[in-house]
C-alpha cells in the first residue's frame, strides 16, 4: 500500500473501530486517537513533501501511484499530491480532528454519529488525494451523503427542511458535474489515444472548443455550488444553522473547499480555453458574491447565519481569485481556502460553545459573555479578527495575495472588480464588530448567563489547536505560501497558452 | 353442414364477445361482473382458435388443445379470482373495485 | 557607524511581552505584569535612545546627509513574481526621531498608568495591549516598505479598538471602539487601494526605491491615467486618504472625540501623541513622491490640514468635556502638521515645511501627552469630565496646575516654550508659499490659545466648586511623568532640527522670520487675554456671547453636525436602504426561487402519482387503448 491511501485506510479503520465501542467515551475516545494519527500524518506528509521537493524531485504529482480499477473504461485509482493538495490535506487533518473534539459531548447516538462524521472525512481526504475523474467523483459523493444524515438526525431547529435543502442542492450540482466529467471523459481522446479519466493525461490534450464551451460552465457551476457561487448558495446559511457543531465546522471548513479546489483542479487545469473565455461572466457572478454575502451578514440576528453569510463572501473570493488567473492570485485563492477553513471552524466551534451553554444563537439575547466566558470570547475576538483581515492572522496574508495578484491583472475591468471585492473588508469589520460588540462586550442581558462556566479542556484543545494553526499561518505564511507557488506552474501554463491561442 | 357457414360468422361472434368482454370489464365495478367479463374474453379466444383449426388445418388438433389448456387455467383463474374476491368482501364487506385502494401509492 | 542590528529588539520586546502578558492575563498578580510591562519598554526606551544618539551624533566627521540604512530585513512573504513583502527595519531621520517619541510618551504612559489604572480588574489585560499598541506602533515607524507599514497600520487599529472598547461592560465605549475601528477600517481601503496601484505601477513596495529623487518612477512618472487624472495622482490621494483616516482629519475625524472613551493614558498614548500622528508620518515618508509626481495630491493635503485645524478649533471652544477639548485641540494640531507637509518644497532650505511638521509633531507629541495625563490627573481626582463640574483646582493639585499651565503656554506659542519654535516654522512655511492658508493658520493659533487658556481657567480658577470629597494630588507615578514631560515641553524647542531631521537628511540653518513670529506670539496672547476676561472668575459673559450667537453656538456645540450625517449614511442608507433588501432578496427571491424549484417538482411529481391511481380497470382502459393505438399506427403504416 503506498502512503497516500492511508489517508482513506485510517479512517475506514477508525470507523471500524467505532463499531466496536460500547459507549460513548469509547467512542470518542476512539474518534479522538484516530483522527490524530490522521492529523500526525497529515503533518509528515508536509514534511515528506518538503523534504522531497527539497531533494529536487521536480514531479508535477509527488507520490504517485496508480491501480487498474474498471479496465473496460479506463477507470483508475490514481493518487499523488502537490502542494495544493498537501496543504488542503494539513487542513482537512486539523478541522476534523478538532471537530471531534468539538462534538466531545455528542449524547444522542453517539457512535453513529462519530461514524458519519468520520466516513465523511474520508471522503474529504479521498477527493483530495484522488487524481483520476472518477474516483474524485466518487469520493465528492462519499463526503457529501453523510452530510444529510448528521444534519438531518444531529441537527437543530427545522433540520429535515435543511438538510434536503442542502442535499438536493449538492445532488443537483453533482447530476451536473457528473455530467461534465462525462464531457471531459469521452472528449479525452483528442490526440487520438484511448478515453481515459486520468487528469495528467487529460491536461497534455486539448480538449475541442467547442465541447469546452460546453462543459466548462458544468464542471465550474458544478463544483461552484458547493463553493457557495452566488446565486447557488442558499443551501448554505439554513444548512449550517440547523447542522451541530462539528458538522457545521468541517462543512464550512472543508466541504465548501471542494468546490474550490474542485473548480480549480477539474474545470480550469482541463477546459483552459473555456475559462479564459468565459471567466468574465463568473468574475461577475462571484464579485456580487463577495459584496452581497458581506451585506446580508450585517443584517442577520443568528450568529451562524452570520457566519454563513460571512462564509458566502469569503468564499466568493476564492472563485473569485481562481477566475483572476494569474499565479498570484490563485496562489491567494488556495491561501483563502485554508485560511478561510481554519477561521470559520473556529467560528462555528465558538457558536456551538456558546449556543451548548446559552441555548440562543439570537445576538440580541446574548451580551457580556467575556465577563462570564473569558477564555470563548477572547477566542471569539481572534476569529473576528482573522476574519475581518488582521495582519498576523492567516485571513490577511490570504486576502493581501488575492488582491495584489488579481490588481496585476492587465485588464481594468478586473482590477475594478478587485477594488469593488477588497471594499468587503470594510464591511465585514461592521458586521464583525457588530457582533463583538453586542454578544461579548456591554452589560450581561440575562442573569442566567452568571452561573454559566468558560471552556472545558475539550473545548481549549478544540479552540487551541485552531487559533495556533490561524495565527502560525498568519506570523510566517512564506512556507505555506511558496509550497502552493511551487505547484501552481502546471496550471499557470495550461491557462497561459490558452490565452496565446 | 358446418361448411355452409363461413368462417367470418365465427369470428364476428368471437369478436363481438372479446369486446363485450373487454367493455364489462373497464366498466363494471363489481368484482364478481369483471370476472365473468374476463370469462367472456377468454370464451371468445377459445371460440377463434376452435374455428380456425377446423377451418385452416382440419387434419390437426393444436387448436383444439388450446382451447381446452384455456379452459383448464380459466377454471383455475376463476377459482383463484372467486377466493380472492371473498377475502375482499370479508375485509371491506362489499366487492367494489373501487373501494379496494389501501395499498394505493 | 556601528552596527545598528540590535534596532530589531525596540519592536521585538513589546511584542514578547504582548504574548508574555496576555497569555498570563489573569494568573499573574496585576502589579507584577505592570512592573513587568513598564521594565520591557524602559528598556526598549534606553535602546531607541542609544539608537538616535548613535544616528544622529556619533557619527563620522564630515559626513553629508543622513543615509538611510536598513540594518535588517527578511522576506515574509512573495505575493506576485514582482512583489515581495519583507519585514524589517529602515532607520532614517524621521524614523529614529519617531522611535523617541514613541519610547518616551510610551515609557511615561506606562509610568502613569501604575497610579491611573491602580485596582482595575484588567490591569494585565490593559498592560499586554499598551505592549501590542507600542510593538506596532514601532513596526509601523520603522517599516522598510510600504506593505509593512500597511501591516502593522491594521495593527495600531486593533489596538486602538482594543483599548478604547477597554471598559467594555460600557456600551458608550464599545460603540466608540467600533466606531473608530470602522472609520479607520474605511480610510485603510483607500489605503490599500493606494498601495495595490502604486505597487501595480512602481513594481515595489520599498521606500528607499520608491522615494529615491533619481529613481525611475519620480524621474518617469506613469503614462497611466484614470478620469483623466494620473494614477499616481490617485494612488497618493488615496494613501493619504488612509492617513486622512488614521490622523483624525475632516472627514474622516468622528471616530476621534469618541474615542476619549478609552481610559485617559490611553487617549494620551494613542489619541494625542502617537497614533493619530501616522498620517502625518504616511505623508512625510512618501514626501518625494508627493511632491514631485503627485503635486494636486498635495495640495489635498494643505486644504484638508488647514480646514480640519480651523474646523476643530473652532468646535474645541464650546466643548465642555475637557478630554473632548483635547481630542478637537489634537486634531487641530494635526491639521497644522499636514498643512505644513502640503505647503513644503523638497531638499535643504526649500524642505521648511518638512521640518516643521516632523518638529511639531515631535513637541506636540510632549506636551499633548502632558495636557492628557493632566486631564486624566484631574479627573482621577474629581470623577468627573466635565469642565462645567469643576473649578478652583489649583489649590488642590498644585503639581497638576503647574504642568498644565506649562501645556497650555506650549500649545498657544508662547516663547519660549518649544511649541512657539515648531509652530512658528510652520507658519513661516505657510507665509512663503500660500497666503491664504497663513491667514487661517494665524486666526488657528489664536482660537487655540482663546480655548485652551478656557479650559484652564474653567478648571484651575473660575468659581469654587464644592466636591464630594476633597480633590488630592495625584501619586508619584502619576505626577513624575507629568513633570518630565513639562521639561520635555519646556526644553525641546532648543533642538536643532533643521540639522537633523530634513527632507532629505542635509542639514540646513534656520533664519527665525520675526515678521511673523511676533504677530503670532501677539495673537496668542489675545486669545489668552480673551480666555482671562471670559473665565478667570465666573461671569456672564460667555453665556450671554452662547445666546447672542446660538445658531453658530449651537454648530459648533454640536460639532457641526458631521456625527448625525453619519449616522444617517450608516444607519439609514447602508442599513435600511442596503443591507436589509439584500437579506430580504436572498430570502425572498434567491431562495424562493430554489424553493420553488422543489414546489414545481412536488407539483409535478404529484401530478404523476395521480396517474397511478391503483385502479386496475383505468390501468386495463390505458393498456388497452395504448394497444390499440399502436395496432392500428402499425397496421396503418405497413399498409401505407
Amino acid at each position: 500500500m503506498d502512503f497516500l491511501t492511508l489517508f482513506v485506510v485510517v479512517p475506514v479503520l477508525t470507523i471500524i473501530g467505532i463499531v466496536f465501542t460500547k459507549n460513548m467515551k469509547q467512542t470518542r475516545l476512539v474518534s479522538a486517537v484516530g483522527m490524530s494519527i490522521q492529523l500526525v500524518l497529515a503533518v509528515a506528509l508536509v514534511f515528506m513533501y518538503l523534504a522531497e521537493r527539497k531533494a529536487g524531485n521536480a514531479a508535477e504529482m509527488l507520490f504517485s501511484h496508480s491501480y487498474v480499477w474498471f479496465e473496460s473504461l479506463n477507470i483508475s485509482y490514481i493518487v499523488g499530491v502537490d502542494g495544493i493538495s498537501v496543504a488542503m490535506i494539513l487542513l482537512t487533518g486539523i478541522v476534523v480532528l478538532t471537530g471531534v473534539f468539538a462534538s466531545w459531548k455528542v449524547d444522542f447516538l453517539p457512535r453513529e454519529f462519530f461514524i458519519s462524521l468520520i466516513f465523511l472525512s474520508s471522503g474529504v481526504f479521498g477527493f483530495f488525494i484522488s487524481l483520476d475523474l472518477f474516483t474524485m467523483f466518487l469520493f465528492y459523493e462519499v463526503a457529501v451523503i453523510p452530510m444529510y444524515l448528521l444534519i438531518g438526525i444531529w441537527g437543530t431547529g427545522p433540520k429535515e427542511y435543511s438538510a434536503m435543502k442542502l442535499t438536493l442542492m449538492l445532488m443537483g450540482a453533482s447530476a451536473l458535474l457528473l455530467v461534465g466529467i462525462l464531457g471531459i471523459y469521452f472528449n479525452s481522446n483528442a490526440g487520438g489515444g484511448e478515453l481515459t479519466f486520468n487528469i495528467m493525461e487529460i491536461a497534455k490534450v486539448k480538449i475541442p472548443m467547442d465541447a469546452q464551451r460546453m462543459f466548462f460552465p458544468m464542471t465550474f457551476i458544478g463544483f461552484g455550488v458547493l463553493g457557495a457561487l452566488f446565486p447557488f448558495h442558499t443551501w448554505s446559511p439554513d444548512g449550517h444553522a440547523s447542522a451541530p457543531t462539528a458538522v457545521s465546522m468541517l462543512h464550512a471548513g472543508v466541504l465548501m473547499k471542494l468546490g474550490g479546489y474542485g473548480a480549480f483542479r477539474v474545470a480550469m487545469f482541463l477546459l483552459p480555453d473555456a475559462a479564459q473565455e468565459m471567466a468574465w461572466i463568473f468574475l461577475i457572478l462571484t464579485s456580487i458574491s463577495v459584496v452581497y454575502g458581506a451585506f446580508g451578514a450585517i443584517f442577520q440576528k443568528d450568529l451562524k447565519y452570520i457566519n454563513a453569510y460571512s462564509s458566502v463572501s469569503h468564499c466568493g473570493l476564492v472563485l473569485f481569485a481562481i477566475l483572476m488567473m494569474n499565479k498570484a492570485a490563485l496562489n491567494g485563492a488556495i491561501l483563502q481556502m485554508i485560511s478561510h477553513g481554519l477561521m470559520t471552524a473556529l467560528f462555528f466551534a465558538l457558536i456551538g460553545m456558546i449556543y451548548g451553554r446559552t441555548h440562543t444563537r439570537m445576538i440580541d439575547q446574548l451580551g457580556g459573555l467575556m465577563k462570564v466566558m473569558p477564555i470563548l470570547s477572547v477566542s471569539y475576538v481572534i476569529a473576528g479578527l482573522a476574519n475581518l483581515g488582521l495582519p498576523g492572522l492567516s485571513g490577511f496574508v490570504a486576502e493581501m495575495t488575492i488582491f495584489f495578484g488579481a490588481f496585476q491583472h492587465p485588464d481594468l475591468f478586473h482590477r475594478i472588480l478587485t477594488i469593488t471585492a477588497a471594499a468587503s473588508i470594510v464591511i465585514t469589520a461592521v458586521y464583525i464588530l457588530r457582533v463583538v460588540g453586542q454578544i461579548l462586550y456591554g452589560p450581561i442581558t440575562n442573569e442566567h448567563f452568571l452561573k454559566l462556566d468558560d471552556a472545558h479542556w475539550y473545548e481549549r484543545v478544540s479552540t487551541g489547536v485552531l487559533i495556533f494553526a490561524i495565527a502560525g499561518i498568519g506570523l510566517a505564511p512564506l512556507w505555506l505560501s511558496d509550497m502552493i507557488n511551487d505547484s501552481l506552474n502546471p496550471i499557470v501554463n495550461q491557462l497561459m497558452q490558452a490565452i496565446v491561442k | 353442414m358446418l361448411s355452409e357457414i363461413p368462417l367470418s360468422y365465427f369470428l364476428v361472434v368471437s369478436t363481438l364477445m372479446f369486446f363485450i368482454g373487454i367493455y364489462g370489464f373497464l366498466t363494471r365495478k363489481n368484482l364478481i361482473t369483471i370476472l365473468m367479463a374476463v370469462e367472456l374474453i377468454l370464451n371468445s379466444v377459445n371460440i377463434n382458435f376452435v374455428a380456425f383449426n377446423r377451418y385452416l388445418f382440419p387434419d390437426q388438433l393444436e387448436g383444439h388443445f388450446f382451447s381446452l389448456f384455456i379452459i383448464a387455467v380459466a377454471a383455475a383463474e376463476a377459482a383463484v379470482a372467486i377466493a380472492i374476491i371473498i377475502s375482499v368482501y370479508r375485509r371491506y364487506s362489499n366487492i367494489d373495485v373501487e373501494r379496494v385502494d389501501t395499498m394505493k401509492f | 557607524m556601528i552596527d545598528f542590528s540590535f534596532t530589531i529588539l525596540i519592536p521585538l520586546i513589546p511584542f514578547i511581552l504582548f504574548l508574555l502578558l496576555g497569555l498570563t492575563s489573569g494568573k499573574m498578580k496585576p502589579v507584577l505584569s505592570g512592573y513587568i510591562g513598564t521594565l520591557g519598554l524602559s528598556v526598549v526606551t534606553v535602546l531607541s535612545y542609544f539608537t538616535a544618539y548613535q544616528y544622529f551624533f556619533n557619527r563620522e566627521a564630515g559626513a553629508g546627509v543622513f543615509e538611510k540604512i536598513i540594518p535588517f530585513h527578511t522576506v515574509w512573504i512573495h505575493l506576485t513574481e514582482k512583489l515581495h513583502v519583507d519585514l524589517g527595519i529602515l532607520l532614517d531621520p524621521i524614523s529614529v526621531m519617531m522611535m523617541v517619541v514613541i519610547t518616551t510618551v510610551s515609557l511615561m504612559v506606562h509610568i502613569y498608568s501604575m497610579g491611573y489604572m491602580k485596582g482595575d480588574k484588567g490591569f494585565s489585560r490593559f498592560y499586554s495591549f499598551l505592549s501590542l499598541f507600542s510593538f506596532s506602533m514601532l513596526g509601523l515607524v520603522v517599516a522598510p516598505n510600504i506593505f509593512q507599514m500597511y501591516i502593522f497600520w491594521e495593527l495600531v487599529g486593533v489596538s486602538s479598538y482594543l483599548l478604547i472598547s477597554y471598559y467594555y461592560e460600557k456600551p458608550s465605549a464599545v460603540s466608540a471602539g467600533k466606531k473608530a475601528f470602522i472609520v479607520t477600517r474605511f480610510a485603510d481601503l483607500g489605503f490599500l487601494v493606494g498601495i495595490l496601484t502604486l505597487s501595480y505601477i512602481s513594481g515595489t513596495f520599498d521606500f528607499v526605491t520608491l522615494t529615491d529623487p533619481q529613481g525611475a518612477l519620480i524621474t518617469q512618472g506613469t503614462s497611466l491615467t484614470f478620469m483623466g487624472i494620473s494614477a499616481l495622482t490617485w494612488a497618493l490621494t488615496l494613501i493619504f486618504m488612509g492617513g486622512a483616516g488614521k490622523s483624525a482629519m475632516f472627514p474622516l475625524h468622528i471616530w476621534l472625540p469618541d474615542a476619549m472613551e478609552g481610559p485617559t493614558p490611553v487617549s494620551a498614548l494613542i489619541h494625542a501623541a502617537t497614533m493619530v500622528v501616522a498620517g502625518v508620518y504616511l505623508v512625510a515618508r512618501l514626501f518625494p513622491l508627493y511632491f514631485f509626481v503627485a503635486p494636486d495630491a498635495l495640495t489635498i493635503v494643505a486644504y484638508v490640514g488647514g480646514f480640519t485645524s480651523l474646523f476643530a478649533a473652532v468646535i474645541a471652544c464650546t466643548q465642555t468635556d475637557i478630554k473632548r477639548v483635547l481630542a478637537f485641540s489634537t486634531m487641530s494640531q494635526i491639521g497644522y502638521m499636514m498643512l505644513a507637509l502640503g505647503v513644503s518644497g523638497y531638499g535643504g532650505e526649500h524642505g521648511l515645511g518638512y521640518m516643521a511638521s516632523m518638529f511639531h509633531l515631535f513637541t506636540h507629541a510632549m506636551f499633548k501627552a502632558l495636557l492628557f495625563l493632566g486631564a486624566g490627573a484631574i479627573i482621577h481626582a474629581v470623577h468627573t469630565n466635565n469642565m462645567n463640574e469643576m473649578g478652583g483646582l489649583r489649590k488642590y493639585l498644585p503639581i497638576t496646575h503647574i504642568t498644565f499651565l506649562i501645556a497650555c503656554l506650549t500649545i498657544s506659542g508662547i516663547p519660549p516654550f518649544s511649541g512657539f519654535f515648531s509652530k512658528d516654522e510652520i507658519l513661516v512655511a505657510a507665509f512663503e508659499s500660500n497666503r491664504f492658508l497663513f491667514f487661517v493658520e494665524y486666526a488657528v493659533a489664536g482660537i487655540t490659545a482663546f480655548y485652551m487658556f478656557r479650559l484652564y481657567f474653567n478648571v484651575f480658577w473660575g468659581k469654587s466648586t464644592h466636591y464630594h470629597h476633597t480633590p488630592h494630588e495625584s501619586p508619584f507615578t502619576m505626577t513624575i511623568p507629568l513633570m518630565v514631560l513639562a521639561l520635555a515641553s519646556m526644553f525641546t524647542g532648543f533642538i536643532p532640527f533643521s540639522d537633523l531631521v530634513t527632507s532629505n537628511g542635509e542639514a540646513f540653518t534656520l533664519h527665525t522670520n520675526w515678521l511673523v513670529a511676533i504677530p503670532s506670539v501677539l495673537i496668542g496672547m489675545a486669545g489668552i487675554a480673551l480666555a482671562w476676561v471670559f473665565y478667570k472668575k465666573e461671569t456672564a459673559i460667555p453665556d450671554q456671547l452662547a445666546t447672542t450667537l446660538s445658531s453658530p453656538y449651537k454648530w459648533s456645540f454640536n460639532k457641526f453636525y458631521i456625527d448625525e450625517v453619519y449616522l444617517f449614511v450608516t444607519k439609514k442608507i447602508i442599513f435600511d436602504r442596503v443591507s436589509e433588501p439584500i437579506a430580504w432578496f436572498d430570502r425572498h427571491v434567491v431562495d424562493a426561487s430554489m424553493n420553488r424549484i422543489a414546489w414545481v417538482t412536488n407539483l409535478a411529481s404529484d401530478q404523476i402519482k395521480g396517474l397511478q391511481s391503483g385502479q386496475l380497470q383505468k390501468y386495463g382502459f390505458i393498456f388497452i387503448s395504448g394497444v390499440i393505438i399502436l395496432t392500428f399506427t402499425f397496421v396503418y403504416f405497413l399498409f401505407n
